[in-house]
């Protein structure tokens, strides 16, 4: 037998029974009486989300509808995770774009890097985070799908912000 | 007008089965909602809301949740027992519903109407008795289903129920001594005040009998088995005790079985000690058949329906307040439990029905009037005991280290544990 098993003792004068339930029914009367502060309603009723939440990815257009992409291949190299897939191309005026533009949010880490290195603003992490689907295939988001998105961008730190204020 | 005969009475016995055996059923749905709010509450949480308005439909889709799971039989479990099991769970709780007079008598056009499906002469000893079979649900599951957790669920479930059913039926001794009656309408009506008729205390019995009411209050929590008594469910330590393997409906007849349990202790405490379906401080409700058939009162149907809503809400009222305390204190450890039927229930209510038979005697001898008076000097003496016994739990009777007796048998220091010498060790 272990030697150095610890054994709290309280002294019986001490060992209350009768005032301990009374008290303990008194805190949960009063948590009875007043219910329901901490829950809140959520599919209902939403967080407040920080601005800079770094959440669902979202394309940037511009006022035509197009993507702001450009294809230069940064956002792909800075991918800690490699979850950005990208084939550019380039049209009939000489103007590159995305032919594909894939991102796998399964693999993504959100960490943020794209968004800051990329020279056009056209790739954005944004403020949403309802991402449930049935299937894995629906969890990359292509270009389409990442241009019709419309929650707000996150917003970058500012060194000469640090706090957001 | 002449009470029920006859075919009347077959018809009226059978229509009054079948409206209580539902209205029974409804209340114990809307307990385990009840059960659900309040657990939430306590915990500030909002309990069930997203099904039908306030969470109400809740209860209809946990039945229907029952009823479509699959059943999982164990393999090696008896497959009689295993499915007689929950039957005798549910079973015992309802048709102890059949001797509690739950309202005034209704008058109909075929003569008086008393509001109890059956108005036997030992109607106490019928409670004792079925309140006696309750636990043969819990052993036989806990046998049939052939594994440790439940059979050490059943086991500790036997040795709880044999141990507080003799505090249980001992604290209805006093009130069987005042009433000097077993049958429980004139149990109800011993509490009420009339003017005319046979004898009465103008108090509802757990004033004048304080201690046996905390008593039956304490043996009946028991008898339900729920926290804090729930030794045989225990999930923190046997997974879930005798229900473990149980699953789909077989599982919601122990749920049911639970609650209803949980209605007919309150409904018991109603009737013996909260006066029954007696309406306080007004005189309209002191209705009363005596056995040759004499009513005293006088019998409406809207009197009856009030006399209903009283009992229900003192029922109900009760039903509360065992969940408000299940979710208030820890499960007792078993020594603890036993101790506390053992040590502390019998000896004092052996002690305490002595004393009242003594009391009793003695105000007998001195010329006191059955009435108010008489039940007050009760209440006096059970006041002093009262608060004697209180004194007395809260001295570390019950809750003390389990370790405290040995060491102080080994003649130890108390409050200090003196370290095994190395040599010792193995």
């Amino acid at each position: 037998m272990p030697g150095s098993v610890k054994v709290v003792v309280r002294p019986e004068s001490s060992a209350s029974y009768v005032r301990a339930i009374s008290k303990g029914l008194g805190i949960t009367l009063k948590h009875m009486l007043e219910p329901n502060k901490a829950t809140q309603q959520y599919p209902d009723e939403k967080w407040d989300l920080s601005p800079r939440l770094r959440g669902t990815h979202r394309m940037a257009t511009h006022e035509d509808g197009r993507a702001k992409c450009v294809g230069c291949g940064l956002c792909p190299t800075v991918c800690p995770v490699n979850c950005i897939k990208l084939i550019p191309a380039e049209d009939e005026n000489g103007e590159r774009y995305a032919a594909v533009y894939e991102i796998d949010e399964f693999r993504c880490i959100f960490c943020g890097f794209c968004q800051e290195v990329c020279p056009v603003e056209a790739i954005h992490l944004g403020a949403h985070y309802e991402n449930a689907e049935y299937s894995r295939e629906r969890w990359v988001y292509d270009l389409e799908r990442l241009t019709e998105l419309d929650h707000p961008f996150t917003a970058l730190w500012d060194p000469f912000d640090p706090a957001s204020e | 007008m002449e009470p029920m005969t006859g075919t009347a009475f077959v018809v009226a016995t059978t229509i009054k089965i079948l409206v209580f055996f539902v209205l029974l059923l409804v209340f114990v749905a809307l307990s385990t909602y009840f059960e659900r709010k309040v657990a939430g509450f306590i915990q500030d949480r909002s309990g069930p809301n997203r099904v039908g308005p306030l969470g109400l439909l809740q209860v209809a889709a946990d039945g229907l949740k029952f009823i479509l799971k699959e059943e999982v039989e164990p393999g090696s479990s008896n497959k009689k027992f295993f499915f007689l099991a929950p039957v005798l769970g549910l079973v015992p709780a309802t048709v102890l519903f059949a001797v509690l007079p739950f309202a005034s008598p209704l008058p109909t056009q075929w003569g008086l109407m008393e509001m109890i499906v059956a108005d036997v002469p030992v109607g106490f000893l019928y409670v004792l008795a079925i309140a006696g079979l309750g636990v043969y649900g819990i052993v036989m599951a806990g046998w049939a289903s052939n594994s440790k957790y439940s059979f050490l669920g059943g086991l500790r479930g036997s040795a709880q129920m044999v141990s507080y059913e003799v505090a249980l039926a001992m604290s209805l001794v006093p009130v069987l001594m005042l009433v000097g009656n077993v049958q429980m309408p004139e149990i109800v009506s011993a509490q009420q005040n009339f003017s005319t008729g046979p004898a009465e205390y103008g108090l509802w019995f757990f004033l004048p009998l304080m201690v046996t009411a905390f008593v039956f209050l304490v043996a009946g929590l028991a008898e339900t088995g729920r926290v804090p008594f729930d030794m045989a469910e225990a999930e923190g330590e046997l997974v879930g005790g005798f229900h473990t393997e149980y699953s789909a409906m077989k599982f919601g007849m122990f749920f049911l079985g639970e609650y209803a349990h949980l209605i007919t202790t309150g409904a018991l405490i109603t009737v013996f000690f909260l006066g029954g379906w007696d309406i306080p401080l007004w005189q309209g409700d002191n209705i009363r058949v005596l056995a040759d058939g004499t009513v005293i009162g006088e019998p409406t149907w809207w009197k009856t329906v009030l006399t209903f809503g009283a009992f229900s809400v003192k029922t109900l009222a009760l039903v509360l307040f065992f969940m408000w305390l299940r979710w208030t204190i820890p499960r007792f450890r078993y020594d603890q439990l036993m101790d506390l039927g053992w040590k502390v229930l019998i000896p004092m209510m052996m002690v305490y029905i002595m004393l009242m038979g003594l009391a009793m005697y003695l105000l007998d001898e001195a010329g006191v009037p059955v009435g108010w008076r008489y039940s007050g000097v009760l209440l006096l003496i059970n006041l002093v005991l009262m608060g004697a016994l209180l004194w007395g739990l809260d001295r570390g009777t019950i809750v003390k280290g389990a370790t405290a007796n040995t060491r102080r048998r080994a003649g130890g220091i108390r409050g200090r544990v003196t370290p095994a010498a190395p040599s010792e060790m193995d």
